[in-house]
């Protein structure tokens, strides 16, 4: 698992001596150095970005630092590894939000609560089945149908489209949501 | 010829186009006289816009001071003549500035032309805005924080599409006048390139014979559309337009000749004007009200 200090990242790499992500200069300064942190990634590795040392983060950031994040060529490739957020709290939630559904992104988030789930542009059926692969553990498709009750070819459509959106791992035999536990 | 301005005894968004109109037959290269002698009131879009003025004149003007001692002082107080005295020959009496300390400026008078500034303003405001707005406007802590990101996209204007430095102030008053409440206001003025050249510069110029100032600020705050084409441009001014709305608040934005409001119901101000006098680039002004007692926390 390769953990990323957001907090560390912004006083080094936008040079503030700030905790708040705000502005698009400092937002594309931050995303610059984690691309560079996610290049080591090996295929399937899970990168923990923590939030937990950062204030309040506005819109132009979040467009900055999330969207681009997640919409680079980089993170759009399928073998490379998945990106997990945590530290997310309700100062930052907003802004993140809104830009992932203006650009129909989702992200996996790991809560103070210890809980984890889907934030941004899912539509329901997405969300109950990445709750239910969240909840099971590592698991294969047709028994994720059995304990849905769905059909076999629906529930792959909907694990390949989570796979294909990088919210969940596939080895071949089986989904899981991308966790701390996994490196 | 030295022409004479005189401010009205209540500076606002709405009575600063007197200041405007007064202004507009005379090119920068005249000498003017900003006579605030008798000005008894500024909110903070009154005392950012002289400052604006200011760098709007190719002949460094000159500001009479406002009579009354309590005025100038809370001017002082406010920051305002801390970044007047380079722009203006000041004549009149200008009290020593003492800080701000426990008063309803929530952020004196700031200079915003790079995005440290923006930093700067944030962590300020969020040191000593959340007690006020909490208490005084009775905002729960995620308006509180709306609020900040309000301030910091406002702000933003200025570092990515100005072209020159401009100015912010936040302060909480009581609105007796039109809503009968209290009300936080952030004012954020530059003398810029404005909304229309923005656009212009980035070929963003709808196909239209009618292209003005009032369509360029239609386009950009009420379209959200940005003189850079990335997807994502545009979410400063949907997200401050989305919290004003939620906040039952007003945001009004003036450029070149026009000027654009979301008007809430307590108002009766114009949604959209145009053929003002010309002051170049942009003014914005965010005007959020006390909770009513159905939505305190």
């Amino acid at each position: 698992m390769t953990h990323i200090d957001v907090g560390l990242v912004l006083r080094h790499s936008a040079k503030v001596p700030y905790a708040d992500l705000v502005t698009r200069t400092t937002g594309a300064a931050v995303r610059e150095c984690i691309e560079r942190e996610l290049s080591a990634l090996h295929d399937g590795d899970v990168a923990f970005l923590d939030f937990s040392a950062i204030g309040m983060m506005d819109y132009s950031c979040a467009d900055e630092v999330v969207a681009k994040l997640l919409m680079s060529p980089m993170s759009r490739h399928r073998d490379r590894g998945y990106v997990v957020f945590h530290g997310i709290t309700d100062a930052h939630l907003e802004a993140i939000e809104d830009v992932l559904h203006h650009h129909g992104l989702a992200l996996v988030v790991h809560f103070a609560d210890g809980g984890a789930r889907l934030v941004g542009a899912v539509n329901a059926d997405e969300r109950l089945v990445w709750d239910m692969v969240y909840a099971q553990g590592n698991s294969a498709a047709t028994r994720l149908a059995e304990v849905a009750g769905r059909e076999i070819e629906a529930m792959t459509q909907l694990l390949d489209v989570l796979h294909r959106r990088h919210l969940l791992r596939f080895d071949g035999a089986s989904y899981s949501a991308p966790s701390l536990a996994q490196s | 010829m030295t022409a004479v301005i005189t401010v009205p005894t209540s500076l606002d968004d709405l009575s600063f186009e007197q200041v405007i109109e007064q202004l507009a037959p005379h090119p920068p290269e005249d000498k003017v006289i900003i006579d605030c002698r008798h000005c008894a009131f500024s909110t903070p879009f009154g005392l950012t816009a002289l400052l604006t003025l200011a760098q709007t004149r190719a002949t460094k003007p000159t500001l009479l001071a406002p009579d009354d001692l309590d005025k100038s002082s809370y001017w002082a107080r406010a920051g305002f003549f801390k970044y007047a005295e380079d722009l203006y020959d000041i004549q009149g009496t200008v009290p020593r500035a003492r800080s701000a300390g426990e008063s309803d400026v929530l952020l004196e008078v700031q200079p915003i032309a790079e995005s440290n500034d923006v930093h700067r303003v944030v962590e300020h405001i969020q040191v000593r805005a959340a007690q006020i707005l909490t208490t005084r406007l009775h905002l729960e802590s995620k308006a509180t924080m709306g609020f900040t990101m309000a301030l910091s996209e406002a702000c933003q204007n200025i570092v990515e599409h100005a072209g020159r430095g401009g100015w912010v102030m936040v302060q909480v008053y009581n609105y007796r006048k039109r809503i009968g409440r209290q009300v936080a206001v952030i004012a954020v003025c530059d003398a810029g390139i404005g909304f229309r050249r923005s656009l212009e510069s980035g070929n963003r110029r709808p196909e239209t014979d009618r292209w003005n100032d009032r369509m360029a600020l239609e386009e950009a705050v009420m379209r959200g559309v940005s003189r850079l084409s990335d997807l994502g441009r545009g979410q400063g001014i949907k997200g401050i337009k989305a919290y004003v709305k939620r906040r039952d608040g007003k945001l009004t934005v003036r450029s070149g000749t026009a000027r654009v409001a979301l008007v809430p119901d307590w108002d009766d101000d114009y949604p959209a004007r145009e053929n003002l006098p010309a002051f170049p680039g942009s003014q914005m002004q965010i005007l959020i009200p006390e909770a009513l007692p159905a939505e305190k926390p």
